[in-house]
């Protein structure tokens, strides 16, 4: 494997001599097609060797489909791959590996109960007796630690090892398998600052060792800081190819978010009156044990809708789940109504439900519905115990499905048959039968997560009404989304996270699509008047 | 519905006509088995079902063991609808079985309208308890309870030993038992029952146990699907995520579930201790709890599947026995392979043939649904 590396290598020479410009990868109109969705559309891009490559755009712009074409996980409809001068078929990761294109995945491959040596070998063991293979291994690795200040302890056990060191195992794996090109998917997703400091050190010592680097991120500051070139991607489509020194965070924020219509919303002014919702210092960790949601503090008032820009995974989901009860918070007060409640005093989904809250889940598979029961049982989820479908001591089936007919009645769920299991109805009508739920118990604090997500734009449009009805109705909405044109219509109020902090907080009125996206990528909004002026 | 899913094929497919194909192919391997050491496999079927039905007694012994199937099968349901694997029903039924017999060893003074409820409620609570153990070590600790559940058979097994050997144990004889339970406090035989109405029955070890198995499938049916903490076991086992969305918590119906689980199984005890044995002795659970596994994965973990497939595991007992008297060269652990063959294809391999018979049956849909839709 190791000779075949050199050799493509030597190849790879003879043909730069040759041609004038070898791009070390070349794609040309790429088309990609799941179902309906069109998620890449005539993508060509040119990415130089021993360049860093920056690739932005919003979530489903269509960024990590086109890496997982140029990987071997899909196949394009139509269009061509060149790497080195010339064109290759990638037909699975092993043909992308034989090329000369490494990944390393958002979500790491590793096996935490092996060594850092072990992981690094895995799939390319060499052999039935592991010694050879292992010692070569460590050879190489000591080899590569020299040169691209990669160090690792190759007999750390992965699981006990931080996050930022994981990630360095990748990129060995990828190297030692011969990568010349290295694509890395959201890297500093999971990294605290500092290590994503480190790890733009060690890309920047692979550029100049001659090879290259594709880094997908929404992160404009990384692209700033680190790329020489940047492919901007919206709806699918190439917004721009441009030089990272010829453009500016501004020009790169709007190209991304672009200048669509917005669907906006008719609704009138808002009224709001008491506080329903209020948030102080509130601090969540999740599973892994980082610290998602930071000191977050802020209230929501009867009569209006209060929205949460931000891209996915800054802290948004965590916030949500421990407003909801679902997720225990570390520090602070969640106030709901007269209830005051902090970490020790934490109560459950269901005693949140009686305190007058709805929660409508941004994962409606995961949580929304338990997809093998039938509707009518879904449609009970959270309120089961509820007096209205139950008689002194078994459940009143006739109850349930009567009111789960009618629920489908009114909030126009197709098919409405209350017995048909709950994965067999399609992503807008499940949607609809969880927004049906929650509203239907006239909740005095509706937490929305993502209610559009999957859901074709007639069901849109419906939630979105509802929505409003209900704000008018003198309820307090708190909705989480990552359509920014959502948040932007619906909200009267709108916060934005990133990083697990609330960075700033604009009025409706005051909004604009350049400015919430700045905001988005992290950047003070102060700091960004200063710009301005 | 244009995907090629389990949906698209008709329910009786998968509900019957599966287990039959499942139990025909048992049956063929069985055969060849038999074809091998030198019998006729049509002669052992004929003998193995004349021995299962064919008779008053021998349908008596059937059912008997079907009493026992139906317990430990409604036991592994009950943990399957919360999303676990409960291979405790030995040690379970052991425990069960010793609470039965500490009722009607010391409560012998009542009248047996009074020892019937506390012997039951034993069997519920000895039986809950050592499945309880399991669940709480589950939900609190992380502990696995294929692992836990397994290892209390053990401790149940060796406990047992140690109460008969040394303290149970009826003064001055050398087997491991108790005295015998005075004869009032027994479960009546179906024999003696149907003599009450004369009728005449053939004697048989099949007792009142059977009417009550019946009534814990009812109770199991109703439990499970109509009552709240059915739901809420039922959407711990579907979706743990779900689940806590919905303000239900998974650990205290993890446990919950296997309390149940460990009580149905406990109930085996009312068989073989109260109605059979009349009491107390070692290794009464004979495999029961094991069978359950697979009587509960063919029942399709329903009440009703699982009465069936309890029939079917007591029919091959009570017929496997038959067939070792009647046939020398199939030996007792001949019919155990034959048993054995019914749980492999029954129970490990139960969608080996799935999908030709959805490839079989899917293709009839298109005709059927324009049909449905005018």
């Amino acid at each position: 494997m190791n000779d075949a590396g050199v050799v493509g290598r030597e190849a790879a020479a003879d043909l730069s001599s040759a041609a004038a410009l070898p791009a070390a990868i070349e794609l040309r109109n790429i088309n990609k097609s799941f179902g309906p969705v069109h998620a890449n559309r005539d993508i060509s891009l040119r990415i130089e060797k021993g360049s860093i490559h920056g690739i932005i755009g919003e979530n489903g712009a269509g960024k990590s489909t086109l890496m997982s074409i140029l990987y071997g996980f899909y196949q394009a409809d139509s269009g061509e791959i060149f790497v080195d001068g010339t064109q290759q078929t990638i037909r699975s990761p092993d043909d992308a590996i034989a090329a000369g294109i490494g990944m390393v995945h958002q979500h790491f491959m590793l096996v935490d109960t092996f060594t850092i040596l072990e992981n690094v070998i895995l799939g390319a063991e060499g052999g039935a007796l592991l010694a050879d293979g292992l010692d070569k291994a460590r050879e190489e690795l000591a080899r590569l630690q020299r040169e691209y200040e990669l160090e690792v302890d190759p007999d750390a056990l992965v699981g006990d090892i931080p996050v930022g060191i994981q990630q360095r195992v990748e990129i060995l794996k990828a190297l030692l398998r011969g990568a010349e090109t290295l694509i890395l998917d959201e890297p500093t997703g999971v990294l605290t600052p500092q290590e994503a400091d480190h790890l733009f050190r060690i890309l920047a010592s692979l550029r100049d060792q001659g090879k290259t680097i594709v880094l997908i991120t929404h992160k404009l500051r990384e692209i700033m800081a680190i790329t020489q070139n940047v492919t901007v991607m919206r709806q699918g489509r190439v917004a721009a190819n441009v030089r990272t020194a010829d453009t500016s965070t501004e020009q790169l924020a709007e190209l991304m978010v672009g200048r669509k219509v917005l669907l906006r919303v008719d609704k009138k002014p808002a009224t709001p009156t008491d506080v329903v919702l209020n948030v102080d210092g509130l601090r969540v960790v999740d599973g892994l044990g980082v610290e998602r949601v930071k000191r977050v503090g802020f209230n929501v008032r009867a009569g209006e809708i209060v929205g949460i820009a931000g891209v996915a995974g800054n802290g948004q989901s965590e916030l949500m789940e421990a407003l909801a009860g679902i997720h225990r918070p570390t520090a602070g007060t969640i106030q709901i109504g007269d209830a005051q409640l902090t970490p020790t005093s934490f109560v459950d989904a269901r005693d949140m439900r009686e305190k007058g809250l709805g929660h409508v889940p941004e994962d409606r598979h995961r949580m929304g519905l338990v997809m093998p029961f039938e509707a009518n049982e879904s449609a009970i989820l959270g309120y089961h115990y509820d007096r209205a479908y139950n008689g002194r001591i078994l459940m009143s089936r006739h109850k349930i499905v009567e009111r789960t007919a009618k629920l489908m009645h009114d909030y126009d769920v197709r098919p409405d048959n209350p017995h048909l299991p709950s994965a067999n109805f399609s992503g807008g009508n499940q949607q609809k039968l969880v927004v049906a739920r929650e509203m239907e118990q006239n909740p005095d604090l509706l937490l929305v997560g993502q209610p559009t997500r999957g859901v074709d734009i007639g069901a849109i449009e419906f939630i979105h009404r509802r929505l409003i009805e209900m704000r008018d109705a003198g309820k307090a909405v708190l909705l989480v989304s990552v359509e920014l044109d959502e948040i932007m219509s619906l909200a009267d109020r709108i916060l934005v996270m990133f990083d697990g902090y609330i960075v700033g907080e604009v009025a409706q009125a005051d909004a604009n699509e350049g400015m919430l996206g700045l905001m988005m990528a992290g950047v003070d909004p102060a700091k960004q008047q200063e710009a301005v002026a | 519905m244009s995907s090629a899913t389990t949906r698209d094929v008709p329910r009786w497919v998968s509900v019957v006509l599966l287990p039959i194909v499942n139990l025909v192919a048992a049956f063929l391997v069985s055969g060849l088995v038999i074809l091998a050491i030198g019998e006729n496999p049509l002669r052992a079927l004929a003998i193995l079902v004349n021995g299962a039905f064919g008779y008053q007694e021998g349908i008596g012994f059937t059912l008997y063991f079907t009493t026992n199937f139906i317990y430990t099968g409604l036991a592994v349901a009950i943990a399957f609808h919360c999303g676990l694997f409960n291979i405790g029903g030995e040690g379970q039924a052991t425990l069960g079985g010793l609470g039965v017999g500490l009722v009607l060893l010391w409560f012998d003074f009542l009248p047996f309208i009074l020892i019937l409820p506390l012997a039951i409620a034993a069997a519920v609570v000895f039986g809950g308890f050592w499945g309880f153990i399991p669940g709480y070590l589950q939900a609190k600790r992380g502990s696995h309870t294929v692992i836990t559940t397994i290892m209390f058979n053990f401790i149940a097994a060796t406990l047992m030993v140690y109460l008969l050997s040394q303290v149970l144990i009826k003064p001055g004889q050398m087997s491991p038992e108790t005295r015998e339970f005075l004869p009032h406090t027994w479960l009546p035989f179906m024999h003696e029952m149907a003599a009450w109405f004369g009728l005449s029955l053939a004697r048989s070890p099949w007792n009142a146990s059977f009417l009550i198995a019946l009534l814990a499938g009812g109770f199991m049916w109703v439990f499970v699907w109509y009552t709240r903490w059915g739901y809420e076991i039922r959407t711990v086992g579907a979706n743990q995520a779900a689940a806590v969305y919905g303000g239900i918590s998974p650990s205290r119906n993890i446990i919950l579930a296997m309390a149940i689980s460990g009580a149905f199984a406990g109930m085996l005890g009312l068989n073989e201790i109260m109605g059979v044995n009349h009491r107390i002795l070692l290794n009464f659970s004979a495999g029961y709890g094991f069978v359950g596994i697979a009587v509960s994965l063919m029942g399709r973990n329903h009440p009703v599947g699982i009465v069936l497939a309890a029939l079917l595991f007591g029919a091959l007992f009570q017929g496997g026995a038959d067939l070792a008297f009647e046939m020398p060269k199939i030996t007792r652990e001949m019919v155990v392979v034959i048993q054995g063959l019914v749980i492999l294809f029954a129970g490990a391999l139960e969608y080996l043939f799935w999908p030709y018979l959805a490839a079989l049956f899917r293709q009839k849909e298109p005709v059927a649904a324009p049909a449905a839709a005018e």
